[in-house]
């Protein structure tokens, strides 16, 4: 009995003397942290994706506790209302900054774009990259391995196995920029979110002469210009043989739509304008309610 | 018989299909397009425009910097156009297009067959010959021959070999040379060795040429060439790789990037190679021309040809006997280092030793698997890296670890790849590492 009693006595003093030592360890070697960043964390949507150039969400919750100016930080897929609220709790000022979208900026679909030989190695873009320029003649053009879809931690790309393209889901797209990285022809860029998810897009990164160009693929764009000439807000630029279409300038008119002979303007969600009422103000014409997606190539 | 002391493989080495095919003269083309890019370094600056006449062996596009090779022009004629075209993989390269009018020479290019000996330039002068006639290692890496000669300060070349190995499954140019043009092939080495200021040369031969080895021993004997010596090699693919090589031929490992072979005191020439230096300083004729073999198993007709550069693939093929029917693979080289060929109307540069037809079903690549860690991969790597572990750290994206594991290393022979019963593109993935490991290199060089 007094061995039991002795045992115990024993262990609840060292209990006592090690719990003492332990607080004033933790009291000298206490770590001060901003509690705000753990608040901070808990607005940031917690998908850890990389899209604001930081190793996480806690590490863009730390940058924007300690800088001063969150001009430079965004998080893409928490949007300007998160950033809003965050800026909000800390009392700093929001970078404005609307809604953006991933898109695929080529449209050579298997029809379009003939394959001019067989490629049987390793299923990934990088791969095929390294070793020649792909399937077909256009040495621009999406190669169809699908990168892009395995760097998605949302599941906002899809492979569409009947035109060889990626397809995104822009309701699902958080534009954290991933698929940017992950696509080698740099061929998907971050553009401008409009309400029901419409969109108006040059799909065609071909740099080549419009000669190269048709011979490659029936619906790429050859340079001709046409576009720049019908643009009433300038939005579109000519350089390289390849127009471009700046999704902060263009206010979806879709004048360019009708104007692109080769069909390489991709007018998503909407219906293009009568040929005949190329006048139509662009307010009244923007009221369709088409949710199907529309190539204006399949139109003419 | 010595070999290389890690790795490698045995594949079938199907040289009978075409070594016994004496070498042909190609007709001449009548359009050529030379490419600016034919060697490893900056690409040539051309110095002709559209309209110009040019002579065959004239110079047509400069080097640019030190690693970089002249270029001539292969025909006479006019040019037609300097403009951006595919090459044999479809990238846009500058080329110089030339439409053929006879066949005048430049005039100081000694045209005779005769064999030409004495050689009494300066070291300083053979490298100066032979950098103005642009040659480039013509075993596939097309290194210029100029700067592997040009020997840093405070290191000493103690020997020189001539890489007569041809490892390669399939191909026969460097063997049928070596056949015909032996001779020439010793006094290019005799020359190379004034260049070095070297005592020795070593050429290797793999053993399934064993008439090569008879032949130039033969000559070395008749034409007494002082200490030149021919040395079998037991057959095993990577062995013309050039630290492979090195390691055959002396015992001598070369220490990792970025140390060059130089550093353990060898210099390593292709046969080939020698032959261009051979014509390059005697008979003042610029890299032209070469031996190209065309082969494979389902070809009526296989040859070794005499072709100008800048023919182009398709023509080059119609004049071998055109295509078996079928699918095919057209490869650039051989089966285990070939790039495929996807634009014909390409043409044939200064590395290409060869072209193997291989039938659509040979090229079928077997359904992938996965890895089953048995390290056969590891086994066969001739340079003694982990090609499972590197391949997985460059799928994942791992570059600073692929870094740690001297991905950089990597010679791209395919052993790994050819060795795995999973039948995985271990090659495809470690080409990526190597790549991004490499840019992070230079960023890092460039940062500091």
């Amino acid at each position: 009995m007094n061995e039991l009693v002795l045992t115990i006595l024993t262990m609840c003093v060292l209990g006592v003397v090690l719990a003492v030592i332990l607080y004033f360890v933790a009291q000298k070697f206490k770590v001060e942290e901003d509690p705000r960043i753990d608040d901070v964390e808990g607005m940031l949507p917690g998908a850890n994706c990389g899209g604001c150039g930081f190793a996480g969400c806690r590490a863009m919750a730390e940058a924007m506790v300690h800088s001063d100016d969150l001009s430079t930080l965004y998080c893409p897929v928490g949007g300007a209302e998160t950033m809003r609220s965050a800026a909000a709790y800390l009392g700093k000022s929001a970078p404005e900054k609307g809604p953006q979208v991933a898109t695929l900026l080529c449209g050579g679909s298997c029809s379009k774009r003939p394959k001019i030989n067989h490629y049987d190695g390793a299923k990934s873009c990088a791969v095929v990259n390294t070793l020649y320029t792909g399937e077909t003649a256009c040495i621009f053009g999406c190669l169809g391995y699908g990168d892009c879809v395995h760097s998605c931690q949302f599941g906002a790309l899809t492979m569409n196995p009947e035109t060889g393209l990626v397809e995104v889901d822009a309701d699902k797209c958080t534009a954290c920029g991933a698929c940017v990285k992950a696509c080698p022809k740099q061929l998907i860029e971050l553009r401008k979110k409009w309400p029901k998810n419409r969109a108006v897009y040059v799909a065609c990164r071909s740099k080549s002469r419009g000669a190269v160009v048709i011979k490659a693929c029936k619906a790429g764009c050859i340079g001709c210009g046409k576009c720049v000439k019908v643009c009433p807000f300038g939005a579109i630029s000519l350089e390289n043989n390849l127009a471009y279409i700046d999704s902060e300038k263009c206010k979806l008119c879709r004048k360019c739509v009708n104007e692109c002979p080769t069909g390489a303007i991709h007018l998503i969600n909407m219906e293009p304008l009568p040929k005949e009422a190329k006048e139509a103000k662009p307010s009244a014409a923007a009221t369709s309610k088409s949710e199907v997606k529309t190539e204006s190539a399949n139109k003419e | 018989m010595r070999t290389f002391p890690i790795g490698g493989i045995h594949p079938s080495d199907e040289k009978a299909w075409s070594k016994d095919k004496a070498i042909e003269v190609m007709e001449l083309p009548d359009e050529v397009a030379i490419q600016m890019t034919q060697h490893i370094g900056a690409p040539a600056t051309p110095i002709v425009a559209k309209g110009d006449k040019v002579l065959t062996g004239q110079l047509i596009g400069e080097a640019a910097g030190f690693v970089s090779a002249n270029i001539h022009s292969p025909i006479s004629g006019t040019v037609t156009n300097v403009e951006i075209f595919p090459d044999g993989q479809g990238i846009r390269r500058q080329m110089v297009i030339i439409k053929r009018e006879g066949d005048e020479w430049v005039e100081s290019i000694d045209r005779s067959k005769e064999i030409k000996r004495e050689c009494t330039l300066s070291p300083f002068e053979i490298i100066n010959k032979i950098k103005s006639a642009g040659v480039v290692g013509m075993g596939g890496a097309t290194f210029p021959t100029h700067v592997k000669l040009s020997i840093p300060d405070g290191q000493k070349a103690e020997i020189l070999i001539i890489n007569g190995v041809e490892c390669e499954p399939y191909l026969t140019s460097d063997y049928r040379t070596m056949l015909e043009r032996g001779e020439e092939l010793l006094v290019g080495v005799e020359i190379l060795m004034r260049a070095l200021s070297v005592e020795r040369a070593v050429i290797g031969i793999e053993n399934n040429k064993p008439d090569a080895v008879a032949h130039l021993n033969k000559l070395i004997v008749g034409g007494n060439y002082r200490g030149i010596s021919v040395m079998p090699l037991k057959m095993r693919y990577p062995q013309g790789g050039e630290k492979q090589l090195i390691a055959a031929v002396t015992g001598r490992q070369v220490p990792p990037p970025p140390a060059l072979p130089i550093s353990v005191g060898a210099v390593v020439c292709n046969a080939s190679s020698a032959v261009a230096v051979y014509e390059a300083v005697q008979k003042n004729k610029p890299l032209i021309e070469r031996v190209v073999t065309i082969t494979g198993k389902n070809l009526m007709h296989t040859h070794n040809y005499l072709v100008r550069f800048g023919t182009s693939y398709k023509n080059f093929i119609e004049h071998a006997g055109g295509l078996p029917e079928g699918d095919v693979k057209i490869l650039n080289g051989g089966p285990m280092m070939g790039r495929a060929v996807v634009e014909l109307s390409a043409p044939l540069l200064k590395g290409c030793s060869g072209i193997t037809i291989v039938s659509g079903r040979e090229a079928v690549r077997r359904k992938e698997g996965t890895c089953i860690k048995c390290a056969k991969c590891v086994a066969a790597c001739p340079m003694g890296l982990e090609p499972y572990l590197l391949a997985k750290l460059a799928q994942n994206k791992m570059w600073d670890r692929a870094e740690e594991h001297n991905t950089v290393e990597c010679i791209e022979c395919g052993c790994c790849s050819y060795t795995c019963p999973s039948n995985l593109p271990l090659l495809d993935h470690i080409r990526i590492g190597k790549q991004n490991v490499m840019a992070n290199i230079r960023a890092r060089a460039i940062k500091k």
